[in-house]
């Protein structure tokens, strides 16, 4: 078991996420930052499935009862095993009876811990992903409190990677990040001007922006109606325009339909990028097309990639 | 029969748009594609999401074949004569009014008739359910009689409790669970749609025929 001695600010169990649920309405959830969580798997010697702790912000305490192996990935902390500092994107042993803390944080917003064996939550629907808006999966389908105890997963451990250090340290400056963007179908509804208007300005990540969405301030962006209302589905990534004008991007917590028009969405290789971004940071966003999302996507891919 | 158009939805989905309308033919013919695609198994695809008159497919970018699901969702779209699936009919009782229905009374305004006639209008129609969505279990179902189809609340509550039933334009729906929302609430089910315990935990599903049945706040507590 590892016990939880202080949360941190917002920690929850993370697998690769519920998904062939949607169409009941089941939100997918899983991790914010799929390259970090991939990556933390893959150092302890996991499967890729093996559920991860997510940590946001400010990080956790945790206790581990028994001698295990560990790995912290994504958002940049100073890492202490009791009071020795330790390496993040490397496996690092744990004693029973020893504790991981978190010390400042240097940049990005999200950090994956990774321990060998998995943490071994009650699956829901398939998944041990936590949502904490529908209470599913993770601990009691909510962010951890002091005194939880995780269960570990008891498959033995293949063999302890150096995994690739992903540059989500480099990449994601305190400050804020340009990302690459699919225009939508519905782009047309904000006309050529909007389109500009979007592609050259510069937003503000709001402080109220969760795992269902990144809530952005700056220049509003108005969409002609369509005179249609009803909701249909929407996916992880979309830049979803509501009356107010301020663009929302939704996250992996996401509703599973909604409701407002999308000028466009995010690429999936630039989402975890996104993820790593923390309030107040600014985000710019460009152009991009099918063919060059695939490639960056191909390009991180290949980063991930190992030496057996 | 109306066309249909095909659209990508970034790099990871694509969307199947019939004609933009509410018609239960057009539902089934969703429906009928939805679960073609379901059914082919494709590698890479990881959510169906069947819509009012759409299909989502969400997928792997890298691991999908994307010229074949496209094709898979060509040649289903192109199947004109869609028979509309019986679904099945199901009853649900709700106690109308009171501390479960705080918008009764402005949903009769809006109609200029009595609580009354509210319930008996909103639990004289059959509905059918368009498409579950917004959270685990919502239903979206049509169509409420136009006399009662009061628009959604202009200051959404905070908190809706979970059963409520609720109105918003040509739609009907339930809350299973306690969710910030925006619809008139009319009344509360008791009755448990969605059991994360039961491997199929949603009791409507798209399709289906629902009707309201009035209770009583007895026979309410007695349910639930």
């Amino acid at each position: 078991m590892i016990v939880v001695l202080r949360p941190g600010f917002f920690s929850t169990v993370q697998d690769d996420g519920r998904w062939g649920y949607q169409r009941l309405g089941v939100q997918v959830a899983g991790p914010m930052d799929r390259v970090s969580h991939r990556l933390a798997n893959l150092i302890v010697g996991n499967c890729s499935s093996c559920a991860t702790l997510e940590v946001t912000l400010r990080g956790p305490t945790l206790k581990f009862e028994y001698d295990t192996i560990f790995v912290v990935t994504g958002a940049e902390f100073e890492l202490f095993l009791d009071s020795v500092g330790v390496a993040m994107n490397t496996a690092q042993v744990a004693r029973s009876g020893s504790c991981l803390s978190f010390g400042e944080r240097r940049s990005g917003a999200r950090s994956y811990i990774g321990i060998a064996g998995g943490i071994d939550v009650k699956p829901v629907l398939g998944s041990r992903s936590t949502h904490v808006a529908s209470r599913m999966g993770g601990v009691d389908g909510r962010a951890l409190k002091t005194g939880d105890r995780l269960p570990v997963g008891g498959d033995v451990i293949r063999s302890v990677r150096s995994g690739p250090k992903w540059e989500v340290g480099a990449e994601v400056a305190k400050e804020g990040t340009r990302v690459r963007v699919i225009l939508g179908r519905d782009h047309k509804r904000f006309g050529l001007e909007g389109v500009a208007r979007f592609e050259s300005s510069r937003y503000q990540v709001k402080r109220d922006s969760d795992r269902m969405g990144y809530r952005l301030s700056g220049r509003s962006l108005k969409a002609t109606s369509a005179g249609f209302d009803f909701s249909s589905a929407v996916v992880t990534g979309a830049i979803q325009i509501p009356p107010s004008g301020q663009p929302i991007i939704l996250m992996v917590d996401h509703q599973t339909t909604g409701g407002y028009p999308s000028i466009g969405h995010v690429i999936t290789a630039d989402l975890p990028i996104v993820a790593q971004l923390a309030p107040e940071s600014w985000i710019e966003f460009e152009k991009c097309d099918r063919a060059s999302a695939l490639t960056a996507l191909i390009k991180q891919e290949r980063g991930l990639m190992v030496d057996q | 029969m109306g066309g249909w158009s095909l659209s990508h939805v970034g790099d990871s989905a694509v969307v199947l748009e019939f004609e933009q309308t509410l018609d239960p033919l057009v539902n089934a013919r969703a429906m009928a594609v939805g679960g073609a695609v379901r059914r082919a198994g494709q590698r890479g695809v990881q959510d169906v999401l069947e819509g009012f008159c759409s299909v989502t497919v969400v997928f792997k970018p890298l691991e999908t074949d994307l010229t074949e699901l496209i094709s898979t969702l060509q040649r289903e779209a192109d199947v004109q004569a869609r028979a509309i699936v019986g679904g099945r009919e199901i009853a649900l009782p709700v106690c109308y009014g009171g501390s479960f229905g705080p918008d009764l009374g402005a949903v009769a305004s809006f109609g200029s008739c009595s609580e009354q006639e509210v319930i008996r209008t909103h639990s004289a129609s059959v509905y059918r359910v368009y498409m579950l969505g917004f959270m685990p279990g919502f239903s979206y179902m049509a169509t409420v009689d136009s006399r009662i189809a009061m628009p959604r609340r202009v200051e959404p509550r905070v908190r809706v409790p979970a059963g409520s039933v609720g109105i918003a334009g040509m739609q009907t729906g339930l809350y299973p669970f306690e969710a910030p929302g925006g619809w008139q609430l009319i009344g509360r089910c008791p009755i448990k749609v969605f059991d994360i315990e039961n491997p199929n935990p949603c009791l409507l599903r798209v399709g289906d025929s629902v009707r309201f049945r009035a209770i009583t706040e007895e026979e309410y507590l007695q349910l639930g």
